[in-house]
Formats: structure tokens, C-alpha cells, sequence
């Protein structure tokens, strides 16, 4: 927690991702200066140059982790940081990157690189917490502003993050949408998916497609079902549940059991 | 004089990860190179197998800052591979959508990224203690774009309405009028931009560049046009396998793109503003000629002035789709599926953006092709190191690696979106 007499030290680290979710803090224009006057941003590369020294009191992580030698970097993060948040579905789920988990590595090289033997990458990406303690995860693809400022000023003031946790299909109700599904039979990952876009698929006539991963406690066998009423193929589901969260586990297993 | 060795071993106030290492032998730069530690994301490899609808969701991911051009380069590959073209109020509505992301794309980098260079700041945070109404013109102007973005696009990082054959929603009138108002007020903001870049102290420096980018008859090209280069290149976005090429350049592990006739080349403002400067609007003409820019220019640090123009350019030209607006009868054109290829070139923020995909009958991708502006770049950083760094070693040493860091920053390189087809493999000699 922070002490009145000092302000607290921000880092902001990058592992394999689109730097879209450390981007969203500069994207808090109106809020964005106050932010910085109440912690010292002490690392942040996209934004300042800095030297990444030192002990952090508010790490914010974004990116997965596909090296070994992000393997390791993560280890140093942690050691030096009071509070560790994770920002972002890469962070908390391992990104579209995550991928890769259900392909063979060799393939997906052969098929973008010329000379494979001279990348270094694991066969896997996987998320901030299989590698080291987390403090908090904040989901998204990218991360919600208002969530990003909650949890930076949650922790100014010592307090836990309220980011809320049922389903998007909440949110539509709670903006007066109509369902897609029920309305107009487009397939949509609303039912599974956790809160934090305020429904902004369905608001636009489209489907959720899972931007901010699985809710807790999802119904997953019950939505396939209805999706293949609406006339979705196993191999339309299956991409269905793997894109920005695939390696988040409702999501997992379920375009697991729709695998050949 | 000796050997001495510039490193920059983190690359800040760029997107992504990379270093920077130059080699000086007897007054001479013997070696420039930017390394490339970004990982591996593989989109080129996962994007196969997937439908060709899910193409603008997928590859706006590669890249945070301009998940828009990935979107729009998309789009329109996928269209040319099934025969629809997108016309009328749509297409004028994706120019808008595209000078959004021009609008917040170069802000950021102006103001938070490439200022802090010209002033002696680490960072945006650190110029407000003692510029705070600049730094907050350059937010101003920030969110402007992207209000855009997020009227049209949904969201401002990885918008949610863009589609094959169109958007899934298309605005009301009356939805897209409140953005004018932001937008004339922005367009002040622009031009007082201009106006401030200009008066930045400018390190000389003139290259000799082969200039690429877009052009398109009737309008300063953003999303359509031919690939035109101010060395007589002039061809079709469909052929530019035949003319580009990605190479292995030995004393580099990344990927380089080049021109098979030529060699290295630039894309991004500069290369559009100097091969299509008659097309500006007139406003954004004339603040060009105030800012003292002639028709052309190859200064790189310029780069921030011109940028600036563009920024005028790309509120003009949003105001004017606004005031034309008219809602369409449908938010899409429909596209069937077919066994096809297709390419698509639109203009980044940073430069040229070319995909090309290979579909099967159904419209499952066979293959996907991503060359993004950084990978055309690279050549042509490293040689604007080698070709100026001599004249600068006078300066005393953290200058001269200051330095050395903002002639990349010129370039607004965009790491993370170079990353899935470079090799990372990092060696020392």
C-alpha cells in the first residue's frame, strides 16, 4: 500500500504482445497527467526512457511469455515489484499467440520463417501467473480504460480492484440491447464471456467474440449446443472458442472437445 | 580517431523492443544495426485455417497503435480476392475510420514519442512539468482521433465494427455530426502543431531517398491506389511480389524488405507527403509552405513537420466526409465465398501496409502474406545511421547516442508489428 510520504514507484514491462494494452494509459488523455502526478512512472520504454532499475511498488505486465528468456526476465520483475497486475488477455491467458499451444511449433516456423533455426521462441505461450504470484489480472483484448484507472487508484488507496465478474450478457441487458442470438441467430460468445466492454459487439450488431475471457463458472457444453442450432460446424465452433483467449481454460476446453 | 561503439541497448518511445548498435572505425561508421528482440508472434502461421471474415479481428492484434491499417489492408485483400468492391458512403466511411487512427497515431507520436527528442526529455510526462499546455494540446488532439475510432470503430484499440464488405453498423447522421465539432477544434490544435514543430531546432540532414508510397488519382491515397516511387515506379498493389523483396542481410538477423530494381527505400509521410503533395487540401498546403516544407522532403527529422501537415490533412478531409455523410442503405456488401487470391496495400500511419491471402472455395485462408511498414524501413534506418552518425562525432558522447535514438524515432517504428516475420536471433561478434 502507499505511503503518504513517498509516491509510489510505477513499472510498466512488455513480454510478447501489440502493445495495445500499456498503450491504453496513454490513451487516458483526460486523466492521464494526474495519473502521473500522483505515482513516479519509473519505467514505462514506450513513453520515457528509463533505465528499469530498482524496486517497483505497482508493476503493470502486459505480454505473454514465449522465450526463455522472458521466462526468466518475468522472475527479476517479480522479485523487484511490492504489487504485480497483470494487464490484458495476453498477460492473463497467454494471447492469441497462445495459439501455438495446439500446433506444432516447427510447422508454424517453417511457415513464417525462412531459416528457423535461428529463432529463439518456446513451444508455448502462456500467461503471467503459470510463471510467477499475480496480484491481480485485469482481462481484456485490449484492457478497458475505466478498469485500467479503477485498478491504478484501487491501489493508491489500498483497496481491491472492483472490476465486476458476470457475463456480458448482463451488460446487454443493462444497455437495453437486443440479443443477437435470440433476434437475429448470430452466434455469440456473450454467455461465456466475463464483463468489461459494456457488451460493445452486440451494441454494434455483431456477436461477443470473447475479447475479455471466460466468466467464472461458464456454461460451455450449453452454448456449443445452441450454436450448432444456429447451424455452426464443429470447425466453425472450435475457432469460435480460440482466438484472443484461447488458452484461458472454459475457453480451452471446450474448442478442445470440438478437436478432432 | 579509433574504434568507438554507440549502444542503446532498450529502445524507448518506440512500439515494441528493440536496440541499436553502431560501429565508428577511424571516423567512419563501419556498422549500423538495429536489432530486433522482439518474439515471435506467428500470425502469418496461425492466421491459416482461419476464415477469411476473421481476418480484421485477428490482424488488427498484431499491432496496438494501428490496429486500423491492419484492418483496412485486410479488408481490402479479402475483398479483391472476392471480386466485391466497397463503394460510395462505405468507403468514405473507412477513410474516416482510417484518419482516426492518423489523427491519434501521429499525435502520440509528435507529441509523447519525437518531441521529447528535440527538447531533451525522457518523456512526454517530464516535457508537461514544464510545457503542460503543449503536452495537453497533443492530448487534445490525441483524443480527437480517437473519438473517431471509437464512434466508428467501437473502441479505439482493436475496433469491433470493421468487416469484409463494410462495417457491421454503419453511424446515423446524427451520431457522426457532434464529432465535426471536435474535429474543427482539433484542426486548430493541428495547425498550432504545425506551426510549434516547425520552430523545433532541426538537425541538418538531407538523404537522397527512393521514395514509395500510394497513389491514387483523386485523392491524397490512404486506403486505394498504385505503388509509385519518385525513381518511376509505378505499379499495381497486386504486383508487388514482383518488385519487393524480403531478404536476409547478413550482418542483421532481421528480415529486411527491399526493391528487387534498387535497393533499400522509404515509406511512410515523407514518401507520401513529397509524391503527393498536390493532393493535400489546400488548407494543409499552405501550413505546409508556412512551416517553410517545399513540396518535397527528405530531412527525416522533419519527419514531426510533416507528420503535423498530415494531421491537418486528415481533419480537413475527416470534416469533409462528415459533411457529405449520407446513411447507406446497408452497413455491408455481401461476399460469397470463392477459391481466390487477393492483395491489399493501404498507407499506415508509418508507411505501406501490404497483405495478401491465398483463400479455398469455402474462404478458409490457405496462406497470408504481411509485409508492415518497419520491415521496409529497417534498410533505410540503418543506412540514415551510417550515412549521418560521421557528421556527428564532434558531439559529445550521450548526444551523439541521443542522437543516434531519435533518427530511429523519426521513423516511428513500430517493432511489434515487424516482429512475425523477422528473425530474432541475436549475435554478438
Amino acid at each position: 500500500m502507499a505511503r503518504s510520504d513517498h509516491k509510489p514507484r510505477l513499472g510498466v514491462w512488455k513480454f510478447a504482445s501489440c502493445d495495445g494494452c500499456q498503450l491504453t494509459l496513454l490513451d487516458c488523455e483526460d486523466e492521464l497527467l494526474q495519473v502521473a502526478g500522483a505515482v513516479d512512472i519509473a519505467y514505462f520504454p514506450e513513453a520515457a526512457r528509463g533505465s528499469g532499475r530498482g524496486t517497483y511498488d505497482l508493476s503493470l505486465v502486459e505480454g505473454s511469455i514465449t522465450t526463455l528468456h522472458d521466462a526468466e526476465r518475468i522472475q527479476d520483475v517479480r522479485r523487484r515489484s511490492r504489487t504485480l497486475v497483470t494487464i490484458g488477455a495476453c498477460a492473463t491467458a497467454g494471447g492469441i499467440q497462445a495459439l501455438r499451444n495446439f500446433a506444432d511449433i516447427d510447422d508454424f516456423m517453417a511457415a513464417v520463417y525462412a531459416h528457423p533455426e535461428y529463432i529463439e521462441t518456446l513451444s508455448t505461450s502462456t500467461p503471467i501467473a503459470d510463471h510467477v504470484p499475480v496480484d491481480f489480472e485485469l482481462r481484456g483484448c485490449p484492457i478497458s480504460k475505466q478498469q485500467l484507472l479503477e485498478v491504478v487508484s484501487a491501489y493508491l488507496c489500498g483497496r481491491r480492484p472492483v472490476t465486476p465478474a458476470h457475463s456480458v450478457c448482463l451488460d446487454c441487458k443493462l444497455r437495453g440491447n437486443v440479443c443477437v442470438m435470440v433476434a437475429h441467430g448470430t452466434p455469440c460468445l456473450g454467455p461465456m464471456t466475463h464483463s468489461g466492454c459494456n457488451a460493445l459487439c452486440p451494441s454494434y450488431n455483431r456477436g461477443c467474440y470473447g475479447c475479455y475471457g471466460p466468466k467464472e463458472n461458464p456454461n460451455a457444453p450449453a452454448l456449443s449446443e445452441r450454436l450448432d442450432q444456429l447451424g455452426m460446424g464443429r470447425a466453425e465452433r472450435l475457432r469460435f472458442y480460440r482466438t484472443f483467449n484461447a488458452w484461458a481454460g472454459p475457453f480451452r476446453e471446450e474448442s478442445e472437445r470440438h478437436g478432432p | 580517431m579509433g574504434r568507438k561503439t554507440i549502444k542503446v541497448d532498450y529502445l524507448a518511445r518506440v512500439e515494441g523492443e528493440g536496440a541499436l548498435n553502431v560501429t565508428i572505425r577511424d571516423g567512419q561508421v563501419s556498422k549500423a544495426e538495429l536489432r530486433i528482440f522482439e518474439p515471435p508472434r506467428f500470425f502469418e502461421a496461425f492466421l491459416r485455417g482461419r476464415d477469411y471474415a476473421e481476418a480484421p479481428d485477428v490482424t488488427a492484434r498484431i499491432c496496438g497503435i494501428c490496429p486500423v491499417a491492419y484492418q483496412m489492408s485486410a479488408v481490402h485483400a479479402m475483398e479483391n480476392a472476392l471480386g466485391i468492391e466497397v463503394e460510395g458512403q462505405l468507403r468514405a466511411l473507412r477513410r474516416l475510420l482510417y484518419c482516426g487512427e492518423w489523427i491519434e497515431s501521429h499525435a502520440l507520436h509528435i507529441y509523447m514519442l519525437h518531441a521529447p527528442d528535440f527538447l531533451g526529455y525522457a518523456g512526454a510526462v517530464d516535457m508537461a512539468r514544464d510545457y503542460p499546455d503543449i503536452v495537453k494540446r497533443g492530448l487534445s488532439l490525441k483524443k480527437a482521433g480517437n473519438a473517431i475510432m471509437a464512434l466508428l470503430g467501437g473502441r479505439e484499440i482493436h475496433p469491433i465494427n470493421v468487416r469484409v464488405g463494410g462495417f457491421y453498423r454503419t453511424p446515423t447522421r446524427k451520431e457522426l455530426e457532434p464529432l465535426a465539432e471536435t474535429l474543427k477544434q482539433a484542426r486548430e490544435n493541428a495547425l498550432a502543431t504545425v506551426r510549434w514543430t516547425a520552430g523545433l531546432e532541426m538537425p541538418e540532414a538531407e538523404r537522397d531517398y527512393h521514395l514509395v508510397a500510394l497513389h491514387h488519382p483523386g485523392e491524397y491515397a490512404m486506403n486505394v491506389g498504385r505503388i509509385v516511387s519518385n525513381r518511376g515506379l509505378d505499379i499495381a498493389v497486386a504486383d508487388y511480389n514482383r518488385h519487393f523483396v524480403e531478404s536476409h542481410v547478413q550482418r542483421s538477423t532481421a528480415l529486411h524488405s527491399h526493391l528487387r530494381e534498387h535497393d533499400c527505400y522509404l515509406v511512410g509521410p515523407l514518401a507520401r507527403y513529397s509524391l503527393n503533395h498536390g493532393q493535400l487540401s489546400s488548407l494543409a498546403r499552405e501550413t505546409a509552405k508556412e512551416a517553410g516544407l517545399g513540396v518535397t522532403c527528405t530531412n527525416p527529422f522533419q519527419s514531426i513537420v510533416v507528420r503535423s501537415v498530415e494531421v491537418v490533412y486528415a481533419c480537413d478531409e475527416a470534416l469533409r466526409i462528415i459533411d457529405e455523410y449520407r446513411e447507406p442503405e446497408r452497413p455491408f456488401e455481401l461476399a460469397e465465398p470463392k477459391a481466390s487470391e487477393g492483395f491489399g496495400c493501404t498507407e499506415a500511419p508509418r508507411g505501406l501496409l501490404f497483405h495478401r491471402y491465398r483463400l479455398d472455395a469455402s474462404g478458409g485462408i490457405l496462406e497470408a502474406q504481411i509485409v508492415p511498414p518497419t520491415a521496409q524501413n529497417q534498410p533505410s534506418i540503418e543506412a540514415d545511421l551510417k550515412d549521418l552518425v560521421g557528421g556527428w562525432l564532434d558531439l559529445p558522447a550521450d548526444t551523439l547516442r541521443e542522437r543516434c535514438e531519435q533518427t530511429i524515432r523519426n521513423y516511428d517504428p513500430c517493432i511489434s508489428c515487424a516482429t512475425h516475420f523477422l528473425k530474432l536471433d541475436v549475435r554478438h561478434e
